[in-house]
């Protein structure tokens, strides 16, 4: 399996990636990691013209310490989200996610950045970070704006990034009970999507694979917060979603993996707090 | 290369990519479409890298880029450009002594028919540099991206044990590995 044929770019700087983004338009597609982009062009499932590279933007690729939250470059691989000691003591459900990505080769090239600007439902950080209220930062030809991550997923591999937009930036809030956290995920196989994942922190909880995009369980978090025992609100997980049925999964089994699985990790959220 | 024939997918694209490939420099003009594996195999005839799944799921492609595992199915040679690739050639001494990987391959029989053994032993290599005393289970964790269909994972486990315990003498490998 080859990718169809394209005309490749590199940039080294942000700068010259938004450059590059203007002057070749929207046949043009940006390349971080490549973990998503590539698979998807062997099968056919995206064939632009042109791709950036923005491999060698190191000025992307960072973790730092803001105060109330963490600044990760969206060029951070997630092997170097993995292995952050600051995110560990801060973040650590981020930390402990992006080492739950794929496979040791795939963190060593996926990014942070790429993954959610890919935007798929069945990826593990969209919703991690969803759960962690992070906002992205998004740079264009006329500036920087930024979105919080209730607001960034749109639909199907859709995103609130508008062509010739590059996210930046991912700013998560440092959580007041750092260790109240949970991250569970069903696979057949390590390497796999999620059938289902869940992302605890404190009382916020989101799903993966459970609708178009990665979503924030708003009725188990409503139970939860009117008073409702761990069980009684895991009951709700399935609420409101829109999970879809596929060779891995029907919808009613993936509604009882959510319910299940959010009960495990509300548990285990509180175990550690 | 022919691998990349015709252009019924629109005009073939070309680029000079420059990659340091076990220490020596290659230079080529190929497509810009062309993965790191192919590069490797028909530009740089190092054949040991297998082509496997092509779909990044089952590791056969894993080489060293920079000196960290990656799977060569799902790195544009482009991507590589200027940057240092380790293939399993690479990992003998000059004078063809064996890495303290592919000797605990040998000694452990780490490998039945063969055809993922060059993907285990450079994800082992990037493993131990990683973390040089693993436990088992870390080992079999390191090990999620590499697929034996043979299933020999028993061995191969034990090999990246016992290479691990020949490189640090570490108690926790060497207990796991007996």
């Amino acid at each position: 399996m080859i990718p169809p044929s394209f005309t490749y770019h590199r940039a080294s700087s942000v700068d010259e990636a938004l450059n590059l983004a203007a002057e070749l338009g929207e046949e043009a597609k940006f390349l971080a990691g490549g973990h998503s982009l590539l698979p998807l062009m062997k099968l056919r499932f995206a064939s632009p013209e042109y791709l950036i590279d923005l491999g060698r933007i190191t000025e992307l690729s960072y973790i730092r310490d803001e105060g109330t939250y963490v600044a990760v470059g969206a060029l951070t691989r997630h092997h170097d989200v993995n292995t952050s000691e600051l995110l560990a003591s801060e973040v650590p459900l981020l930390a402990h996610a992006a080492g739950q990505v794929g496979d040791p080769q795939i963190r060593h090239r996926g990014t942070i950045g790429g993954s959610v600007a890919h935007a798929d439902a069945a990826s593990d950080l969209p919703a991690v970070l969803l759960a962690l209220d992070a906002t992205f930062v998004i740079r264009g030809a006329s500036g920087t704006r930024t979105v919080s991550s209730a607001e960034f997923f749109k639909g199907i591999f859709e995103t609130a990034l508008e062509p010739g937009e590059l996210l930046t930036e991912i700013q998560v809030p440092k959580p007041s009970a750092t260790n109240a956290w949970s991250f569970q995920k069903f696979t057949k196989r390590a390497i796999d999507w999620a059938i289902v994942g869940v992302a605890v922190q404190s009382d916020k909880v989101a799903l993966v694979n459970m609708g178009h995009t990665p979503l924030r369980a708003s009725a188990v978090e409503a139970a939860l917060a009117a008073g409702a025992t761990v069980a009684d609100a895991a009951e709700h997980a399935a609420e409101g979603t829109s999970a879809g049925s596929d060779i891995h999964a029907s919808a009613a089994f993936r509604g009882h993996l959510a319910r299940v699985l959010v009960r495990r990790a509300l548990e285990e959220a509180r175990s550690k707090a | 290369m022919d691998r990349y024939p015709g252009s019924e997918e629109g005009e073939r694209q070309v680029s000079k990519v420059s990659l340091a490939v076990n220490g020596k420099e290659i230079t080529a003009d190929v497509e810009d479409r062309t993965l790191l594996v192919h590069f490797l195999r028909d530009v740089a005839n190092l054949t040991a890298t297998n082509v496997g799944c092509e779909t990044t799921s089952c590791g056969a492609c894993t080489v060293l880029l920079d000196g960290e595992s990656v799977k060569s199915c799902t790195v544009l040679a482009a991507q590589a450009d200027g940057r240092e690739v380790t293939t399993l050639e690479g990992l003998a001494s000059d004078s063809g002594e064996m890495s303290a990987v592919q000797k605990a391959f040998h000694e452990q029989h780490g490998l039945q028919c063969g055809f993922c053994t060059p993907g285990f032993v450079m994800a082992i290599t990037s493993l131990l540099k990683e973390n040089p005393s693993p436990t088992e289970a870390e080992v079999r964790s390191g090990l999620e991206g590499n697929i034996c269909r043979c299933t020999g994972y028993h061995n191969i486990v034990q090999a990246a044990l016992a290479a691990a315990s020949a490189s640090t003498g570490s108690a926790n490998a060497g207990e796991a590995a007996k």
